[in-house]
């Protein structure tokens, strides 16, 4: 597809006007300077979002303007924001939270969810969001590996979600309900009720950049899910980034549509958009087009980042909604969760007059760390290139270890030069899944990519077996343990099926224990078995019954070999093939 | 199409999607994709499976009339031939 010109005036504007210059001139040291860090060398994610705007004359500027689902606008300032987070640090306080303490949040988007994140923060305690549409058992698998000491969640989502299984976490000492209006349930507290008795002042912990302070959760092919360890140094990345990728300048109303649940609704839907002192939108709401095009035009919306899926459902309604709205103040589109789809590309040009920009990064890098930008060319379908300071690359399997590949257009691991400072510090607990990352002075991401002669990336794929659908990794191994609880389940494969609209959707396939029999009945039953554990974000939208599956000398099912087969591909080697499907 | 065909069709095909959740236990004025625990994609195969059922088109424009597990009942039976 045609590459998109940018003009000369787009490069002018844009904090990264040229690429080539801003790569050569740029040094994180640089990038720290902007900035304040506390004296001595500390550096702390809250103040660097909040205190350090309020001191400088932005106290009365708004920070968030809240959406809720009836459509009324909440305002809150940097010092509101400020007031609040405080009230927060000392609720915690008051219950004994100490620095490094984990503190998980189960809520949808709404403010709470903000204040206890950066409340958090400010404390020096680690912050752990979760996706409101995970079930039980995702919920209870992460909070025991991140050993959660408090859950910040709503009474709803804590009787049908947490209720049942609490008190087998022995770590978890404290569960605030931010709804409970004076009445929480048994062995909870009422957030409101307890920040209402602090004072409004805290003194920000003095934390270090290499302090632990935001715990994101990703998924495997194998294994329980990994917590990725992000450090308050990160928030150099998450500010930088913002201005070069996203191209957030000061008076900007900034709309990230991503739940904070996932690593993008934290770093750009809090933490970038604050630190860069711009005013955020956040919507309660799920997606719905009408709703969004109303939201652009009368918020204003600047910049807007969101994800493949919203814009392939954007497509799909088509431009009937946008008649007669006006979206002039829109200035930049970008998109990330999984690659962006040509078509998409040329078909924001055609709607908004611009493209949406696509970007690439993972939990694991906490930030952007390749990207197009205003000034640069748009290649529709590549990811475009690495962010300053960022040295990527394609490189191949050696004997012992890798190397890079030089010639364009040649298909290998996508791969990066540690120590920007968003890279994660550990996967908790799990120093030998992390140590696997790294090969020969290279993170490994799992990704299969090619550069072209330009220097422009292009996604061709995963490594392993994970799924993306709507942007999110699901681990299939979180899935069948789910699965292998039902006493009908003698084994099973679950992998991701190519859908046009979220990327992959899951597809589970089963066989059955003697006894039991493939029926209509029995296939909703275990789909509601999986639901009931996994919430709808994980567990499967199909299942398939197979009277056996395909699995090597070893035992080990072969969800490749299922995968090839389901997408009528090559089946490729299946010399270790032992007992085939059936 | 009168009520009890509305419903009978409604319930159906949810229960295909989210058969974790009784249609008796719901509070129909309460949203409907909290209710039932579905998520965006989820209802979209919601909305397609009704259009193919009972042969209604529902344009993008009338998803907000499935706010609710009540609203959609009423929907159904307006439209429906």
């Amino acid at each position: 597809m045609e590459t998109i010109h940018k003009r000369l005036d787009q490069a002018d504007r844009a904090n990264l006007g040229d690429y080539e210059a801003e790569r050569a001139a740029f040094t994180w040291d640089g990038a720290r300077a902007l900035l304040d860090g506390f004296p001595g060398g500390g550096l702390n994610i809250a103040h660097e979002a909040i205190d350090r705007h309020v001191a400088s004359g932005l106290g009365d500027k708004v920070a968030i303007r809240w959406i809720a689902k009836d459509e009324s606008r909440h305002d809150f300032t940097f010092a509101d924001l400020r007031a609040r987070t405080n009230r927060f640090a000392n609720a915690l306080q008051s219950l004994g939270v100490r620095k490094g303490d984990r503190v998980f949040c189960l809520l949808g988007r709404v403010p709470d969810l903000y204040v206890a994140a950066l409340g958090t923060l400010k404390l020096g305690a680690v912050f752990c969001p979760m996706f409101s549409a995970f079930g039980p058992e995702p919920i209870k698998a992460r909070m025991s590996i991140g050993e959660a000491k408090v859950l910040v969640t709503s009474e709803a989502l804590y009787r049908r979600k947490v209720a049942g299984w609490r008190a087998e976490l022995a770590h978890l000492t404290e569960i605030l309900i931010v709804d409970a209006n004076g009445a929480a349930p048994e062995g909870t507290r009422d957030l409101a009720a307890l920040m209402g008795a602090t004072s409004a002042e805290f003194e920000i912990a003095r934390t270090q950049p290499e302090d632990m302070a935001l715990l994101h959760f990703t998924s495997g092919t194998t294994g329980r899910p990994k917590g990725a360890v992000h450090v308050h140094g990160a928030v150099v990345a998450h500010n930088v980034t913002g201005r070069y990728a996203l191209d957030l300048h000061p008076d900007d109303i900034f709309w990230c549509t991503a739940d904070p649940g996932w690593v993008t609704g934290t770093s750009y839907g809090i933490i970038s958009p604050l630190t860069n002192a711009v005013t955020m939108i956040v919507d309660e709401a799920e997606f719905d087009a009408e709703r969004w095009y109303r939201i652009l035009e009368a918020e204003k919306v600047n910049v807007w980042y969101t994800a493949p899926t919203a814009i392939r459902m954007l497509m799909k309604v088509g431009a009937g909604p946008l008649a007669g709205k006006d979206l002039s103040h829109l200035r930049f589109m970008a998109s990330v969760g999984e690659p962006l789809n040509p078509e998409a590309v040329v078909w924001g040009n055609q709607t908004f007059g611009m493209p949406f920009h696509d970007n690439w990064w993972q939990t694991e890098t906490g930030g952007i760390m390749i990207a197009n930008y205003a000034s640069m060319d748009v290649k529709p379908g590549s990811m475009g290139k690495p962010l300053p300071g960022i040295v990527a690359g394609i490189v191949e399997k050696t004997g012992d270890g890798v190397r890079e590949v030089g010639r364009p257009m040649v298909i290998g691991q996508l791969a990066l030069r540690p120590g920007w400072p968003s890279m994660m510090r550990a996967y908790l607990n799990e120093a030998e899944r992390y140590n696997k990352c790294f090969v020969s002075g290279w993170y490994i991401s799992g990704d299969l990519a090619m550069r072209d002669q330009d220097g422009y990336f292009w996604f061709v794929g995963r490594d392993d077996d994970v799924i993306k659908s709507a942007g999110h990794l699901i681990g299939p191994f979180e899935v069948e343990s789910a699965l292998m609880e039902h006493p009908a389940v003698a084994e099973v494969a679950v992998i991701g099926i190519p859908d046009e609209m979220v990327g992959e959707v899951v597809k589970a396939f089963v066989a059955l224990k003697p006894g039991f029999e493939p029926s209509d009945d029995l296939n909703l039953e275990l789909l509601g078995h999986a639901r009931k554990r996994l919430g709808p974000a994980v567990a499967p939208k199909v299942i398939a019954f197979r009277q056996n599956l395909p699995k090597t000398r070893s035992g080990k099912i072969m969800r490749r070999l299922l995968k090839a087969r389901e997408l009528g591909l090559p089946e490729g080697d299946i010399s270790t093939l032992e007992s085939d499907e059936k | 199409m009168n009520t009890q065909q509305a419903e009978t069709a409604l319930a159906e095909e949810l229960r295909r999607i989210a058969p974790d959740v009784d249609v008796a236990g719901i509070d129909r004025d309460g949203d409907l994709r909290e209710e039932f625990d579905i998520d965006s994609m989820d209802f979209l195969n919601l909305v397609t499976a009704l259009n193919k059922r009972l042969g209604i088109p529902i344009p993008e424009p009338d998803y907000s009339r499935f706010d609710t597990y009540g609203g959609a009942v009423a929907y159904l039976i307006e439209k429906a031939p």
